[in-house]
């Protein structure tokens, strides 16, 4: 089943000068991970922007396991469906952030029950054994009652997926997880993130981790210019990329 | 006029001192939260009439203020005014000169949260009253806390201002002994003096313990 059906997305800035991203297609199979890569300013995070109901398309349909977020009406412009059916769709995907965006008023384990608690209507005791699991395979198991300025940069991202993941998400998007951490931080995430792909977490990672994402990732997709330029399995397109300017992007990353 | 009698005298009058700084603290500390909804408005009109509203608190003195206030209704509008009249204006015209200025305050708190703190509530479902009221506020409130100690202690002394329509606080008190035969003379207003700058002192330390309780996060 797909989880994730983005079609023909577009989306402009400065009025409609700006074209980020032209004519985009992206489906997602449930239990796939998927890698984004490319160069700054191809569009990767608006699309990812654009996936999680932070900025609004301008085209093109957004479907989440089969409910529109978003569809084209006959002027081709992206109507957005309702509140409650937004409510609906937002509890089917998560978000990781590139700065964590953790709440530093709340405790560690605050951060993962409060959402939980407030939006999904679970108890407070089922809030927080759901936490206290997650904390756990995150290795955080003793930081519950911290704050996260007490963290390391790592720990505070692996607060961050797992206050995503206590929403049940059934598709968890990683927006430059690793890209405000230093290399052995990275590390740390980055095994999180292979853990999850074992247990069939359904993810789509925009990184510029090249190793990374071509032993973890079913599928690669570089974009540049607003448009996929080339996908497909990881090891050709990382390995032996058919386009030229894939080549010319990944030959920056060739000592690797 | 002992130094005793003038001491007493004194305290009364610092009363209606208190009752003037507590009451406009009640009013114009939630009034400001309003005002700042209304400045960050998507509803242009709105904003324009609150930004109007605020140039004119910040712009004019407070004293001619206070007279229009009280003066306003009975002149400009022929109404009639009850008796207590005169305590009623004062508060009123605080109140809504202290709200813009910590509308403002607020505005700077609000603005300062960085729009991912947003985001992230938004992605996991937080509706938007949840959102402010659970992660924007409280961060807001600790972000605001220095400003607002220094308005809190302005507003101590602005108290003093409510002379010019008749109510009598403690500095009005001071002046009045100050000139009464057989008095202490001028060591009065210096004792009023004392009386602004304990309280003041009082007022700073509340402050920079709530301050303290909220520094349990950066």
């Amino acid at each position: 089943m797909k989880v994730l059906e983005i079609k023909n997305i577009k989306k402009s800035f400065n009025d409609q000068t700006l074209h980020v991203l032209k004519d985009i297609s992206l489906s997602v199979d449930e239990g796939e991970v998927v890698a984004i890569i490319g160069p700054s300013g191809s569009g990767k995070s608006t699309l990812l922007r654009c996936a999680t109901l932070l900025t609004e398309m301008d085209s093109g349909d957004l479907i989440y396991a089969g409910n529109y977020a978003a569809k084209n009406d006959e002027n081709g412009q992206s109507v957005y469906a309702g509140k409650e059916e937004l409510k609906k769709i937002r509890s089917l995907f998560g978000l990781v952030f590139q700065n964590f965006n953790l709440f530093p008023h709340y405790s560690v384990m605050k951060n993962l029950t409060d959402a939980q608690i407030c939006v999904l209507g679970r108890s407070k005791e089922e809030a927080e054994s759901r936490a206290r699991s997650l904390l756990e395979k995150m290795g955080l198991a003793d930081k519950g009652s911290a704050y996260p300025c007490e963290l390391s940069g790592g720990q505070q991202q692996r607060v961050a997926i797992a206050r995503a993941l206590a929403m049940d998400p059934q598709i968890l998007f990683f927006d430059e997880p690793t890209s405000a951490l230093d290399p052995e931080l990275t590390g740390e995430i980055l095994k999180v993130i292979r853990q999850l792909a074992d247990e069939n977490m359904t993810m789509v990672i925009v990184t510029h981790e090249m190793a990374f994402a071509r032993d973890v990732a079913d599928r690669v997709i570089f974009m540049d210019g607003g448009v996929i330029v080339e996908q497909g399995d990881p090891k050709e397109v990382i390995s032996n990329p058919k386009e030229e300017r894939t080549r010319q992007f990944l030959a920056r990353f060739a000592a690797k | 006029m002992t130094f005793q009698t003038m001491i007493t005298q004194l305290g009364q009058g610092f009363g209606t001192t208190l009752s003037i700084f507590f009451l406009t603290l009640l009013g114009s500390l939630p009034l400001g939260l309003l005002v700042t909804f209304g400045r960050r408005s998507k509803f242009a009109p709105l904003r324009g009439f609150i930004k109007f509203y605020i140039s004119i608190m910040r712009g004019t003195p407070l004293m001619l203020q206070l007279i229009v206030v009280f003066y306003g209704p009975n002149l400009i509008f022929g109404l009639s005014v009850p008796s207590n009249w005169r305590f009623i204006a004062a508060i009123v015209a605080f109140v809504i000169n202290y709200a813009a200025y910590f509308a403002e305050i607020y505005r700077g708190g609000i603005e300062s949260i960085p729009v991912g703190q947003y985001e992230a509530a938004e992605v996991l479902g937080y509706s938007k009253s949840q959102t402010f009221l659970k992660i924007i506020l409280p961060q807001m409130v600790k972000r605001v806390l220095p400003s607002v100690t220094n308005e809190v202690i302005t507003l101590v002394k602005d108290t003093s201002l409510v002379y010019v329509i008749g109510v009598v606080e403690m500095f009005t008190r001071a002046k009045q002994i100050a000139v009464a035969p057989d008095s202490p003379g001028i060591v009065t207003l210096f004792v009023a003096g004392v009386f602004y700058y304990v309280f003041n002192f009082i007022v700073a330390w509340v402050m920079e313990r709530i301050e303290k309780r909220l520094n349990y996060y950066q």
